[in-house]
């Protein structure tokens, strides 16, 4: 039950009257107050549909709110690059350049007008279209998602120009730390061949080398109805989306030559730990990243990873952040993490940090990654830990944004829903053996590739005497250079 | 934890949820032969608030939708209340605010939100510091103790290793979004430029090196006197909560915290420039960027919203009319952006271009100036009109979708209006906002006014500075 609202000066005056009568009795409060019970997460249903074209339909109706958001998925994504590193990306985002009987203005101008939003981008495993818009306007914004999927223009002019703003991104990376840092960790970890090896936007020459037939066709064969899933979060039924897409993606046929499903790449090697520096005279700060290939998705020890992965550095609160910010002050913010895809992602730690500080903090890094597989964790952290990420996930599927996000990374990896009360279940019952198992499984400081973008003259000595492992200089794009 | 620009992450996840908020829908769209249109929705956010005998001013707001509350206190000081040589003090203070008070270890503000699987930050702008945290509604209590522990008693846990620490910390956080990063340190220029020295403005929040390395335990313990007290406060809590037991529990947890001075009152304090004034900066970066800034209105200034308008036909998104002319159809901008950014004391109107290699920033100026010119001549088309108010309409229902966020929103209105529930209204008022009311603004603040011309280009190419036209357009 909503009150009337209580406004204006003489109503907040008359409260304050009542509160002082009640502040005379208040006693001090030095003790932290006790809990009531904690609510449960109540995850949402998920009402399932599919067209005889072979699209899947997933709703979640939510009505507290006229807002609806969708998420148009196609499996395949940057993983189905090949020898065209960025061209599902590049394509992807030419969707929204013109499509139907709209040019690039026309159509940016009706999104705008609809107060929507229309967004196509590709990861590494799914092209997707993203929608969001009033209640109101939803059905004339997918009629514009469907001309973007079904009708793209793929002009040559538009295809010239955003091949020339996505070079001069490509170029602009440079100008950021973290960025370089990345890109040359994933080309390092990963070996020439693995899709992850070349950064998922491609790099300039093979930007350069991109053009109107290429990414027709691609698009063609990528744009499989039998591969596609439209996840519809918000104030819609599974009726109304059912017609809508019927209407809309009805007449969406099957590539007569479909792309083929990804193949799953070899084995990543993993060499004894090793340090690749990029050099950034004069920079204020050096940007760490430490780590090497992680684990799939699908691994049965998720949970565990999970939580030693919150206590070593997923928490403001983590061993990492706590040591590097809290205790020490070398940095803004240091934390780790594993990329949760069906093809093992990187596990990747990381901190930018005061140039003088590099060698100390490195030592902290793999001080801690020792520390946890050697001695475990305490109770006192594993309970902090599972609450961190139990209780969390109330907060995770309020928005329609996050529930069609949750939703459309999970069929991503062909995962129903219900996974997520499943994980959350088996955290609760990991115990501090099954940590420290998961530490030493899955976090290996002795096969660890170190990147570091800094001031090199400044700080190489002080990272050579440590003596992690072998100390080799390359550029921007992880290519070797002397030194 | 983020000082005015920065919209850092590092307390934990960030929460945002579906909310029950009142829609009045008005059926323009059902009219016959009228396009579907995003607009004419109606937003109530109802609140019920009360003040304490000591000055805190409370606002409760009731959502039941999610097992979640939304806690969110703001101290109505920021860095414009900040003294000579001691720029950044009221950021460096906020982390203090996270380093333990009396009842309260060190790591314990995020120990406790943490283990609730909520999240908390802090944040500081020039105008005001606010503190936050979503927790399921099971520990508001807990929340509440936290917060009243470090507006009543933050100076009995204090010590100098703590404020070395977090000195430590805040340098690292300038380095990192300001003298590291990409034209990060420009953006502290404008200020400079643009607001002379004294006005609140002037330094950027998160301050100069040397004035961090000069803070002292003195200023700190000042400074929680001076301004950390509950008659400098306003306090809202939004979500699965009822109004009796907030009230019980504020008046529990907060109503023994002593009052003290009253802060003086904040007036707007414009600023204007009697000619234009142009510098340029060397960075570390491939692209060279120009920005244009013009002295325009404060927050609440009747003419707010028809120069945020103007801001969004001139160059937000992809269909406003630089983003058409300099990125799609000439492609010599690699990305623009225009825009009004109101502050209660002041207001400013921005436009940066980020030129393509080969691009000239003086070309691109003058384009600019062009365009600016003719909007303020010819006026928006209806449809720019449309797409400016349904665009603004939409993004308050989306704010709404957050407690966080509605929480925040609630506590701005109660700071500078003294009134919670202002949502309709400001739809409403920009929606009155008549093509006409655009041109007038541009003509008044913009068109062919003195504004700070700023070039940034990459080290070692000054001879790429945008160069003042020999005529003004």
């Amino acid at each position: 039950m909503n009150r009337t609202p209580v406004t204006g000066l003489a109503a907040a005056m008359a409260l304050a009257l009542g509160a002082t009568a009640l502040a005379a009795q208040a006693p001090a409060v030095a003790t932290r107050p006790t809990l009531g019970p904690a609510p449960r997460l109540v995850m949402p249903a998920v009402q399932k549909a599919r067209l005889p074209n072979g699209l899947a339909i997933e709703v979640v109706p939510m009505h507290e709110v006229p807002l609806v958001q969708a998420s148009l998925l196609i499996a395949g994504g940057a993983r189905l690059d090949g020898s065209h590193p960025g061209l599902a990306t590049f394509t992807a985002n030419m969707l929204d350049e013109g499509a139907g009987s709209r040019d690039a203005f026309a159509l940016a101008a009706e999104v705008a007008y609809l107060g929507a939003t229309l967004n196509t981008g590709a990861s590494w495993d799914a092209v997707t279209v993203d929608v969001g818009a009033p209640r109101r306007t939803f059905a004339a914004a997918m009629a514009l998602a469907a001309d973007v999927v079904l009708r793209p223009r793929f002009t040559a002019a538009d295809i010239a120009r955003q091949r020339g703003l996505r070079l001069a991104s490509i170029l602009q990376q440079r100008d950021q730390p973290g960025s370089v840092a990345g890109l040359v960790f994933n080309a390092m970890v990963f070996p020439a061949g693995h899709p992850y090896h070349s950064p998922l936007n491609g790099d300039s020459a093979s930007t350069a080398a991109l053009d109107s037939a290429g990414v027709r066709d691609f698009w063609r064969r990528a744009a499989d109805p039998r591969r596609a899933t439209l996840v519809v979060t918000g104030d819609v039924t599974l009726a109304e989306v059912r017609a809508l897409a019927q209407r809309l993606f009805g007449g969406w046929k099957a590539p007569a030559m479909p792309l083929p499903a990804p193949g799953t790449p070899a084995e990543v090697p993993r060499p004894a730990t090793r340090i690749i520096l990029v050099d950034k005279p004069g920079a204020a700060q050096s940007v760490i990243a430490i780590g090497g290939p992680g684990v799939s998705r699908r691994s049965p020890d998720y949970p565990a990873i999970t939580l030693m992965n919150t206590i070593l550095g997923g928490s403001f609160s983590s061993r990492l952040n706590d040591i590097l910010r809290e205790q020490k002050g070398y940095t803004y913010g240091a934390g780790s993490g594993y990329s949760w895809r069906p093809l093992p992602g990187p596990f990747n730690a990381s901190a930018q940090v005061r140039s003088n500080a590099t060698d100390s903090s490195l030592a902290i890094f793999f001080r801690e990654f020792r520390r946890i597989r050697d001695s475990g964790v305490t109770a006192t952290e594993l309970d902090r830990g599972r609450a961190y990420l139990v209780l969390g996930s109330l907060g995770d599927f309020e928005t329609t944004g996050q529930v069609a996000g949750s939703l459309a990374s999970l069929t991503i990896l062909g995962l129903p829903l219900t996974t997520i009360p499943s994980d959350l279940a088996a955290i609760q019952k990991v115990t501090a053996a099954d940590v420290q198992r998961a530490a030493r499984t899955y976090l290996d400081p002795a096969h660890f590739t170190v990147v570091i973008v800094g001031d090199i003259a400044k700080i190489r000595p002080g990272i050579e005497a440590l003596g992690l492992g072998p100390v080799e200089v390359r550029d921007y794009n992880g290519r070797e250079v002397g030194g | 934890m983020r000082d005015g620009r920065m919209e850092g992450r590092k307390g934990g996840r960030i929460n945002q949820g579906v909310r029950r908020i009142v829609v009045l829908a008005v059926l323009l769209s059902a009219l016959p032969g009228f396009r579907p249109s995003a607009s004419a929705q109606a937003l109530r956010v109802p609140t019920d608030t009360f003040t304490l005998s000591n000055g805190l001013k409370v606002a409760v707001h009731e959502d039941h939708s999610a097992p979640l509350v939304a806690v969110n206190l703001w101290y109505h000081v920021g860095s414009g209340r900040e003294v000579a040589g001691r720029s950044g003090f009221a950021h460096l203070f906020e982390h203090m605010m996270f380093q333990g008070s009396k009842d309260v270890d060190k790591g314990g503000h995020f120990g406790v939100v943490q283990e609730a699987g909520g999240t908390l930050n802090g944040s500081t702008n020039t105008d005001r510091t606010n503190y936050y945290e979503m927790v399921p509604s099971n520990y508001l209590e807990q929340v509440l103790w936290l917060e009243a522990d470090r507006m009543g008693y933050l100076l009995d846990a204090f010590s100098q290793e703590k404020l070395d620490n977090q000195r430590d910390v805040v340098k690292n956080e300038r380095r990192q979004n300001y003298e590291n990063a990409p034209y990060g340190l420009a953006s502290i220029r404008l200020g400079e430029m643009l607001y002379p020295e004294g006005h609140p403005y002037h330094a950027p929040t998160i301050g100069y090196q040397a004035d961090l390395t000069a803070a002292s335990p003195e200023d700190v313990a000042g400074f929680f006197r001076q301004w950390y007290v509950p008659n400098n406060a306003s306090l809202v809590i939004a979500g699965d909560v009822k109004p009796a037991d907030v009230r019980r529990l504020v008046t529990r947890y907060f109503g023994d915290i002593p009052a003290g001075q009253p802060a003086p009152a904040v007036k707007p304090l414009p600023v204007t420039l009697s000619a234009d004034r142009r510098d340029v900066m060397e960075d570390r970066v491939t692209l060279a960027r120009v920005s244009l800034v013009w002295p325009t209105v404060e927050r609440w200034n009747a003419d707010e919203d028809a120069l945020d308008i103007f801001g969004a036909i001139l160059g937000q998104g992809r269909s406003s009319r630089l983003y058409q002319r300099l990125v799609y159809r000439e492609q010599a901008a690699q990305a623009v952006n225009a825009g009004q950014g109101s502050r209660p004391q002041a207001g400013q109107f921005q436009v940066t271009v980020t030129a393509r290699e080969g691009a000239s920033l003086s070309q691109l100026e003058r384009e600019v100036y062009e365009e600016i010119a003719r909007l303020a001549d010819e006026g928006p088309t209806a449809e720019e009109m449309a797409r400016a108010r349904n665009g603004n309409e939409a993004r308050s229902v989306y704010q709404l979708q957050t407690l966080l966020g509605k929480a925040d929103r609630i506590n701005q209105y109660l700071t500078e209006r003294g009134t919670p529930d202002l949502f309709n209204q400001e739809l409403a008022r920009y929606a009155a906002v008549t093509p006409a009311d655009v041109q007038r603004v541009a003509r008044a603040y913009i068109r062919g006014r003195p504004h700070i011309i700023l070039s940034v280009v990459p080290n070692g190419h000054r001879e790429l500075a945008a160069q003042a036209p020999e005529v003004h357009p």
